[in-house]
């Protein structure tokens, strides 16, 4: 298969439902407060998408991808703070100029690493490169001493605690533990008022098209390829004379730069940004979105997201001191009953009827890229 | 007022609350609104918010799962109470309130949406709830967008002022300071230790403390100041630093579970708390609770609310906790706090004829309460609560005996000069 062949039929037909269903569907039905909703869902849908590569097709399970949605998310808070803190914005302050927290922490000028990112240029590129190069790091430092599996989880969850503590840690720096609130403009455009929601939910489903595209396109590749050899039998594909560690590296550090946009979004969409969303509950929930997916599909990440995320909002909004444990038997159901998530469900029993009504070829825009996926072969 | 006088007061209480629990703090304080002319709904609402003719919805908004239940719960009991007393005496502008409950779960961006979903969706005319610095923080930008009101119950660090939120809890100058003369006169007190969690409520109070300590208290200095994260269980590296130090009185702003462990490990350590002085902040009848009577015996907490307080008010307030939410359950400074909000909000509503929340924020300062169970309070033009100080010392049982309470109430000073 060429690279330019990256989606085939039944895939291309999977991406155009699922963007009928975010950019028609969704913004018909729902008020801009349930459209703002999605919109903060989207945001872990990004994560989701990074997990499938890096763990579906890596066999990388990092723990620890609420660090990259932190890294991304802060420095996108970064820019709006700075530009919500400007001397008029905070007169009352006995240091105007600066964001209120800095004030409240007795810091008197802007430390030297916030400077930069009075431009937003620099922002977005610090969105991508900051936890890019951090996860190139990390990368670089477990997996060509191969470290892998387990101990490598572990250690995503160590950094994931290491950052959180650093921020609540720093409070004057980083607005500890109540993190960035009150972020209010964009280049001067306010991203509160309700049709700024809607612009920004665009913009966000364009910007995750645009990693599935990506996503779909790593798949197809050669590279998508080896990864999954390399899953599947690491050793073979490291005699066959392959750098195993640096496909990891690559699978990894893709996963976070997802992330990292994701977190961005994240900050644009709902103007804050804490540590809540770095530490390693919220890591291991980025992970179990990608689980009731399907962390072999690439959309059915995105379905998953939305459909965890969606469930937490109405258990949460009906039974307000019981929706946990509603929420953890679906965990526990889908775990248990469909190890493949809402993309096996598809595959194993939506999928057969189509076909069979349409009588057309057999694979399905989801999962089943591999036999060996369906032999149940160990993520590690 | 004789003791005869007192317990026939009391009996007369206890007989109406037999019939019908709740509604009397009503009975003590305020003209009653008369039912005969409810006011129309075009009147009293015109900002559409969720007020019927006979119905109006306020939302309630605090974490019932995750770390901070434990504290919050408390507070949502307080205010069902406080809600369930108001419909009893016959509601407010004759409307009957209806409570929207929405869980923040502990984590602080479900508050902000939350709060959002009340606001924009069911339009609540207010909101009780928040807790934490961080809840608070992140709802009041929305709050301040959609233009809601926030009665908001916990003490906290100050340095804020809303026009969309009532603050039932004491900013960090009220909490602190009289305490700090206090135990300065009373004991003699020179040299302080300071140890708090790591977030912007201990760190903004302690900064208080400590110049008031070294500019107001003569001879007085800080020998320590020492931060953990919240959730920290190991404490013995301060706990050897304090004996090192020896300081008079060890200043503690730990919160939450962190509390258990740093009680339990002094006792272990041999610090005495009937011969070492220890204040406290953040120690209530609620953390008490998991703290264990026995381990913190002694110390002195300051706050502006104990239920052991001898007042007619809080004869009436406790029993009537106690009978809707169970006779094990105790009540702590916020919980009373929050029991204030609603009545706040109720007195407001009434004295400005509206449930319109820039005519209730307009018609907020001057209004006074005066069946709150810790005595008089009245809302100041920054939207916090005129409120005594109170010093108590722990026992065994969990309670505390009060030792010290200012002789007026204290000012609300949000940003007071001089401590920034």
């Amino acid at each position: 298969m060429t690279a330019n062949r990256f989606v085939n039929r039944s895939e291309l037909i999977g991406i155009l439902v699922l963007a009928a269903f975010l950019v028609v569907i969704l913004p018909l039905c729902l008020d801009v407060f349930r459209l703002n909703l999605v919109a903060k869902y989207l945001t872990y849908a990004f994560v989701a998408l990074g997990l499938v590569i890096c763990w579906g097709y890596g066999g990388i399970l990092s723990l620890g991808q609420g660090v990259f949605f932190g890294l991304g998310g802060y420095c996108m808070a970064m820019f709006l703070k700075l530009e919500a803190s400007s001397v008029e914005n905070t007169k009352i302050q006995s240091t105007p100029g600066i964001p209120d927290f800095m004030d409240w922490n007795q810091i008197t000028s802007l430390p030297y690493f916030w400077r930069p990112f009075h431009s937003l240029t620099f922002t977005i590129a610090a969105i991508i490169l900051v936890p890019g190069i951090f996860a190139l790091i990390i990368g670089a430092a477990m997996f060509k001493r191969r470290v892998g599996g387990t101990y490598f989880a572990i250690i995503t969850q160590a950094v994931a605690a290491i950052l959180t503590i650093l921020i609540v840690g720093q409070q004057g720096y980083t607005g500890g533990i109540n993190g960035m609130t009150d972020l209010r403009t964009l280049k001067g455009w306010d991203i509160r008022p309700d049709h700024a929601k809607i612009v920004l939910y665009f913009f966000e489903v364009g910007c995750l098209f645009a990693c599935i595209f990506i996503a779909q396109f790593i798949r197809h590749s050669k590279l998508g390829r080896i990864l999954i050899a390399m899953r599947d039998k690491e050793d073979r594909v490291r005699f066959s004379g392959y750098s195993v560690a640096n496909f990891k590296i690559f699978a990894f550090t893709v996963a976070a730069v997802f992330s990292a946009i994701g977190g961005a979004m994240f900050a644009l969409n709902v103007g804050f940004m804490s540590p809540s969303f770095v530490g390693i509950v919220p890591s291991i929930e980025m992970v179990i979105y990608t689980a009731v997916g399907g962390r072999l599909s690439i959309l059915g990440a995105v379905y998953g997201t939305l459909l965890v995320n969606f469930a937490k909002t109405s258990l949460s909004e009906s039974f307000p001191e019981l929706w946990l444990f509603g929420l953890g038997g679906l965990f526990i159901a889908v775990v248990l009953a469909f190890p493949d998530g809402i993309a096996g469900i598809w595959a194993d029993y939506v999928q057969p009827r189509i076909d069979r009504l349409v009588g057309s070829r057999k694979p399905g825009w989801v999962a089943s890229i591999d036999s060996s996926v369906a032999d149940g072969a160990p993520a590690e | 007022m004789s003791d005869e006088n007192k317990q026939g007061l009391q009996s007369a209480f206890r007989r109406k609350l037999l019939m019908g629990m709740a509604a009397i703090p009503a009975l003590t304080m305020l003209p009653r609104p008369s039912f005969a002319d409810t006011p129309a709904t075009s009147a009293i609402n015109t900002t559409g918010l969720a007020v019927t003719d006979t119905e109006v919805t306020v939302g309630i908004l605090h974490s019932a799962t995750g770390t901070m239940a434990i504290s919050e719960t408390g507070s949502i009991e307080s205010e069902k109470l406080a809600i369930a007393q108001i419909n009893e005496a016959g509601g407010i502008l004759g409307r009957k309130i209806k409570i929207i409950q929405e869980d923040g779960a502990s984590d602080w961006p479900t508050f902000a949406e939350k709060a959002k979903k009340l606001l924009v969706n069911d339009k609540v005319a207010a909101i009780m709830g928040c807790w934490t610095s961080a809840s608070r923080k992140a709802v009041l930008p929305v709050l301040e967008q959609y233009n809601g009101m926030l009665y908001y119950p916990t003490f906290y660090e100050g340095l804020e002022q809303s026009k969309n939120v009532i603050y039932t809890g004491q900013e960090a100058t009220q909490q602190i300071l009289a305490g700090l003369n206090w135990i300065n006169k009373e004991h003699g007190a020179k040299t302080f230790f300071f140890v708090g969690s790591d977030y912007i409520w201990p760190r903004t109070s302690n900064k208080i403390a400590r110049k008031h300590v070294e500019q107001h208290l003569t001879g007085c200095k800080v020998v320590g100041e020492e931060y953990y994260p919240l959730g920290n269980t190991q404490f013995n590296s301060v706990i050897n630093k304090i004996k090192l130090t020896k300081p008079d009185v060890i200043f503690t702003d730990v919160v939450g579970g962190s509390n258990v462990a740093f009680y339990k490990q002094l006792k272990a350590a041999g610090i005495d708390l009937s011969k070492q002085l220890l204040l406290t902040i953040s120690v209530t009848e609620d953390e008490i609770d998991g703290i264990g009577g026995e381990n913190i015996a002694g110390a002195y907490a300051c706050m502006k609310y104990f239920q052991s307080l001898d007042n007619p008010n809080n004869k009436l307030f406790v029993p009537a906790f106690k009978k809707m939410w169970g006779e094990k359950t105790v009540i702590g400074d916020v919980t009373q706090a929050a029991y204030l909000g609603p009545w706040l909000w109720k007195l407001t509503a009434e004295k400005a004829g509206s449930f319109d929340v820039d005519k209730i924020a307009a018609a907020s300062p001057g209004i006074e309460f005066k069946g709150a169970p810790e005595g008089y309070v009245r809302i100041h033009e920054n939207h916090h609560l005129w409120s005594k100080t109170r010093v108590g010392r722990a026992k065994l049982d969990g309670q505390f005996e009060l030792v010290f309470e200012t002789k007026d109430l204290v000012e609300p000073d949000p940003f007071p000069k001089g401590y920034q």
